[in-house]
């Protein structure tokens, strides 16, 4: 199929993406890799496409004392590549290596993956896990959301009409921070059938954990000791969260969520790194 | 049995042999490669217009109207509009055959979600797909057809002249006595193979147009088939078959998809006369997925005899093969459930057979034969019923396929089903593929266990693949189509090079390579020389085209016949220019070489079209331009065959396959060149594997396709290729003119069977048997709860032990 008709803006600079989103029939667009097939299928009907993806408040970073905020627009290959710096001890790039295949990774932007809020997609999980913050601006102006308040649930967010997401804030994890991110997938570049990411940092005392490709928004638990303590911990979690009622389903996601648990051991650092 | 044609062993080097049996590179590559391949996407005509199609959305409906706003006439059609066209009909003569008429729009009556139902005409597509949504259909909604056991039984009636939602029952009963059910092992299993879409690369397209200088309507289409494209096209346009060329540019993949006459095909043919224009149309990945090209959906119950030692005493079988709602040109609905009866017994020694196939109607696409056919349906059923057998025996599946399997000395063989099986060693394929895979050292790590904690699985699966057909195995079918002798063009051009003209279509064959070898090995002309000219009804000679592993034979066997014919003119050409008798000269590296000395193609070449005055009064007139035809000593066809043999780690709780290990070991007879075989080879493993894991279309309860992008509708990648080693063996066809056998299908065939009878060992200590496919993580994760919910007392019964 072929998309209908729409107009193409891609303004200069975020004060004219602002004008140009103000039309209720306007859509953003940034690396267009969700938005792109629903426009070829027309379940995507904008009036206009307004495209983010070359703005250049959203194409930069910024170094802060407590972590990095960075443009919405940065693709999922410059985290692969280490083209922007990473204020964890190497998790973005993991995370980022894993989405998709190159060819998606090449376009696809973060900000986007967040905004289109796929519950199996992989950043709306691992940065929930990673205690990240969405930085939005519209015309009411601008404000922050962790992710978990952000994504509100599948394919369901917090933005409102003309708002984009502008960055996204990552926290600065120390050198001892674990991080365990599992998913399994039907095939390599698939959305997942089911997802689980840890964070561990001793230093700031952290034990987040967040289930992905649920049916619903992530499951994201800010004290996760109990389940990275006892075996049965992740069942009770699962149970708690609505997600044990089919059985076959239910063991998977428990696999996947032990197999994050355990990569805290053995598979979290960067190379050239000893635990 | 030698070892000719391995990889490299004759290639490399200034004048190594290029002929048969050497891996020379795909001339074909140097387009293709380059992305300068011209498709019928890449295509324009000046005054080209486009269409797109309004289809169904209902799977089984009543049309009460059509709204079509009346600026659009001229530019959207229905099947009124297209009056005087007359339906497709793919007829068999087998008796009692229902024959289903598939209007190109639909006529009155929706039969499957995305059935054409206005055709719409626009400058561009996205235009044509606008307009589209400007008309509205009133349907009344029937109950839709969606399971075939039920749709057999008592579904509402899609051709509503039918008593029943039923093509055809084949059957067949051979030396079966009520005695062999006393037998001591007796197994009972169900399988089913999912439907799936056939997905080249390439979506199916054309563009028609006529051609006023010549007075010839030309379909530029993407097929495997011109020449019966053209036939199919001229009857329903009611055109004599003069008055139609077919061309295929090159073609992206066909696997049988391209192998019919498609509504589509008729339609922008009809408008294109209609409205004196181009008229082209591009199957977009969702039309394909959701309209078109599905495939492979069966269901069977057998129930297999043996003696305690594993001997195949019998097999009883009931098979359904869902067809779909029309019978698809040229190959009707029934090639699927024909194959089922005839192939189920394999390449084994069966000594009793009993077998009933319901080719069913239902409210979905069209099946069409996909590479390997019924047989990739037929390998999993019956290999899964081996390994059933074997673990009721308690023999290794191997030595059971061992006991069972034609062996060499009882060749040439007829089956219990009458096929001819030429030549070839099935044991000792198996032998080699269990040498392969390191079977003792594998069932030894099974014991140990895997410190990942996965569990291991071995699985076998052995076939042979009837190629090349031909007259005796087709006639009796009343299809619309009959392989019979195979022809070629050869014409030896003024500068002393060669083109060869086939009336099949190469689209991954790599026949441009291949018939150019064989050209060289007859005349010793450098395939650098020889054009293979193909696709094309204007300048090819007939053929039923590219299917059936049918081309390495039948069009290697015309090119050869028409040059032993060329190199017959040439000589007597080169013979008087050597003043010497006919007797003592001989063709050979593209020289006439007398006793003393030679003359070169170009100079046989320059003296018959330039210089003429030079050639003897008597000379044969008919000149270095001519068409020869070939088929086999024996034209029941080739069967190459190959033992299968994979390793997979499997995950009980999250389901997750992955193949650690596959290996194949075949016999093509004489490879024309080997690198090609083994790029076949990969390629139809890799679609295998996608039948075996990944690929299913699923349908809910109202027969809507639930998978309309690649997002649902999963194929196997690069990353899902397991490194797959392949060894051959070389039994030379005594029926063809090399010794070479058709191979083209036989990847995809093995890999459901092979894969799932891993998985099954993989699992069988956890009370795990799997019989459908694909063997997604989830089917696999269900099977282990359910497994694990079931006491184990019920689970040793339900293994089937008579005693």
């Amino acid at each position: 199929m072929k998309a209908a008709r729409f107009d193409y803006l891609r303004p200069a600079d975020r004060a004219g993406a602002t004008v140009a989103l103000a039309d209720g029939d306007a859509r953003p667009m940034a690396g267009g890799q969700s938005l792109g097939p629903m426009l070829n299928l027309r379940l995507a009907r904008p009036g206009c496409v307004v495209d983010i993806s070359r703005l250049p408040e959203l194409r930069g970073f910024e170094e802060r004392p407590a972590g990095i905020l960075f443009g919405a627009a940065l693709t999922h290959a410059e985290f692969e590549d280490g083209a922007v710096p990473d204020p964890t001890p190497g998790f973005l790039a993991q995370v980022a290596r894993g989405i998709a295949y190159r060819a998606v990774r090449n376009r696809g932007t973060i900000g986007g993956s967040l905004a289109h809020a796929d519950p199996a997609a992989d950043w709306p999980t691992a940065l929930a896990a990673l205690g990240a913050h969405v930085h939005l601006a519209g015309p009411a102006g601008t404000r922050e959301l962790p992710v978990e308040a952000f994504i509100l649930g599948a394919f369901e967010t917090a933005l409102v009409p003309g708002e984009i997401i502008t960055g996204v804030f990552v926290p600065r994890r120390s050198g001892q921070a674990r991080f365990g991110y599992s998913k399994s997938c039907r095939k390599v570049g698939e959305f997942a059938e089911a997802m689980c990411a840890v964070l561990v940092d001793p230093e700031s005392g952290t034990r987040r954990l967040a289930i992905g490709a649920t049916e619903a928004r992530q499951v994201v638990i800010a004290d996760a000791a109990a389940a990275l303590s006892n075996p049965g911990g992740v069942d009770d979690l699962l149970r708690a969260a609505g997600l044990a009622t089919d059985p076959a389903a239910f063991k998977l996601r428990r696999e996947i969520a032990r197999r994050a648990i355990a990569a805290l051991e053995s598979e979290s650092m960067p190379e050239g790194q000893s635990a | 049995m030698a070892g000719q044609g391995q990889d490299g062993e004759r290639t490399g080097g200034e004048g190594a042999h290029r002929g048969v049996g050497a891996s020379v590179r795909r001339k074909e590559d140097a387009r293709l490669l380059a992305g300068r391949g011209r498709f019928i996407g890449d295509m324009r005509f000046p005054g080209q217009l486009e269409a797109a199609f309004l289809r169904s959305s209902l799977a089984h409906a009543r049309i009460k109207a059509v709204h079509i706003p009346a600026h659009l006439r001229g530019r959207a059609f229905v099947h009124a509009d297209m009056a005087g066209v007359k339906d497709i009909l793919a007829k068999t003569g087998l008796p009692g055959f229902r024959v289903s008429a598939q209007p190109s729009l639909a006529n009155g009556k929706v039969r499957f979600v995305g059935e054409p139902v206005v055709m719409v005409l626009a400058e561009t597509r996205a235009l044509a797909e606008d307009l589209c949504e400007e008309i509205e259909v009133e349907y009344e909604e029937l109950p839709a057809n969606v399971d075939m056991l039920r749709a057999a039984k008592d579904g509402a009636l899609i051709h509503e002249d039918w008593p029943e939602n039923v093509f055809l029952v084949s059957s067949i009963e051979k030396n079966f006595d009520d005695s062999v059910k006393n037998a001591p092992i007796r197994v009972t299993r169900e399988v089913r193979t999912s439907r799936q879409c056939m997905a080249p690369l390439e979506g199916k397209g054309c563009i028609a147009l006529f051609d006023r200088t010549v007075e010839q309507l030309t379909l530029w289409t993407s097929t495997q088939m011109p020449h019966i494209v053209r036939s199919g096209l001229a009857e329903c346009l009611g055109l004599d078959t003069r008055k139609i060329r077919v061309v295929a540019p090159d073609v992206g993949g066909g696997f049988g998809w391209k192998g019919l006459l498609q509504p589509e095909e008729v339609c922008c043919a009809w408008a294109s006369l209609k409205l004196d224009r181009p008229v082209k149309w591009l199957e977009d990945r969702r039309e394909h997925l959701i309209a078109a090209a599905n495939c492979r959906e069966h269901h069977y119950v057998m129930t297999a005899y043996a003696d305690s030692e594993g001997r195949l005493l019998g097999l009883e079988a009931e098979a359904h093969v869902d067809a779909g709602a029309y019978s698809v040109y040229p190959f009707s609905a029934c090639l699927e459930g024909a194959q089922v009866v005839s192939n189920l017994p394999g390449p084994y020694n069966l000594p009793a057979y009993r077998c009933r196939t319901y080719s069913v109607c239902s409210n979905k696409p069209p099946i069409v034969p996909y590479r390997g056919v019924a047989r990739t349906g037929v390998c999993t059923a019956i290999e899964l019923m081996v390994d059933a057998v074997a673990r009721a025996a308690g023999i290794e599946p191997y030595e059971v396929r061992q006991r069972n399997l034609v062996r060499p000395d009882q060749m040439p063989f007829t089956s219990i089903t009458g096929k001819d099986f030429d030549m070839g060693d099935y044991p000792e394929s198996l032998r080699r593929a269990f040498e392969m895979i390191d079977h003792e050292g594998i069932r030894a790590r099974q014991k140990a266990g895997e410190a990942d904690g996965r569990h291991i699985g071995l699985g076998y699966a052995v076939y042979c693949e009837q190629g090349a057909h031909g007259t005796s195995v087709y006639h009796g079918w009343g299809i619309p189509m009959v392989p019979g002798i195979e022809s070629c063009g050869a014409r030896l051009t003024p500068d002393g090079t060669l083109e060869v003209r086939i009336g099949g279509q190469s689209h991954g064959q790599s026949m441009e390579t291949t018939l150019a070898q064989v050209a060289c090995e007859v005349l010793g002309i450098d395939p650098d020389l020889v054009n293979v000219v193909h696709g094309d009804t204007a300048m090819t000679p007939y053929s039923t085209g590219t299917w059936g592993s049918r081309s390495a034979v039948m069009a290697g066997g015309a090119v050869a016949s028409a040059c032993e014919r060329l190199a017959g003119r040439i000589a007597r050409i080169g013979a008087h220019l050597l003043q010497a008798p006919m007797e003592a000269v001989t063709v050979r590296d593209a020289q006439v070489i007398g006793p003393q000395g030679s003359v070169t193609f170009k100079e046989v070449a320059a003296t018959w079209y330039l210089a003429p005055q030079n050639l003897p009064a008597d000379i044969d007139p008919d000149g270095l331009d001519l068409v020869a035809g070939y088929r086999p000593t024996v034209d029941t066809g080739t069967f190459s065959y190959a033992a299968h043999a994979c390793v997979v780690a499997v995950v009980p709780e999250t389901g997750e396959v992955e193949i650690l290990d596959y290996v194949i070991v075949e016999d093509g007879g004489v490879l024309l060149n080997p690198m090609v075989v083994d790029g076949q080879i990969y390629g139809g493993t890799a679609q295998g594997i996608g039948t075996a894991l990944y690929e299913e279309m699923v349908y809910d309860g109202h027969g809507q396709p639930l998978a309309s992008t690649l997002a649902d509708y999963l194929l196997p990648g690069a990353g899902e290729m397991p490194d797959v080693r392949i060894a051959h063996m070389e039994t030379p066809s005594p029926n063809t003119r090399f010794g070479q056998k058709g191979i083209g299908e036989g990847g995809a065939i093995a890999p459901p069977a092979a894969i799932g009878n891993a998985i099954n060992d993989a699992l069988a200590g956890l009370g795990v048997e799997m019989t459908v496919s694909p063997m997604t993580p989830r089917r696999v994760r269900e099977a282990v709860e359910a497994a694990r919910a079931q006491p184990s007392a019920e689970r040793q019964s339900a293994e089937g032990l008579a005693s």
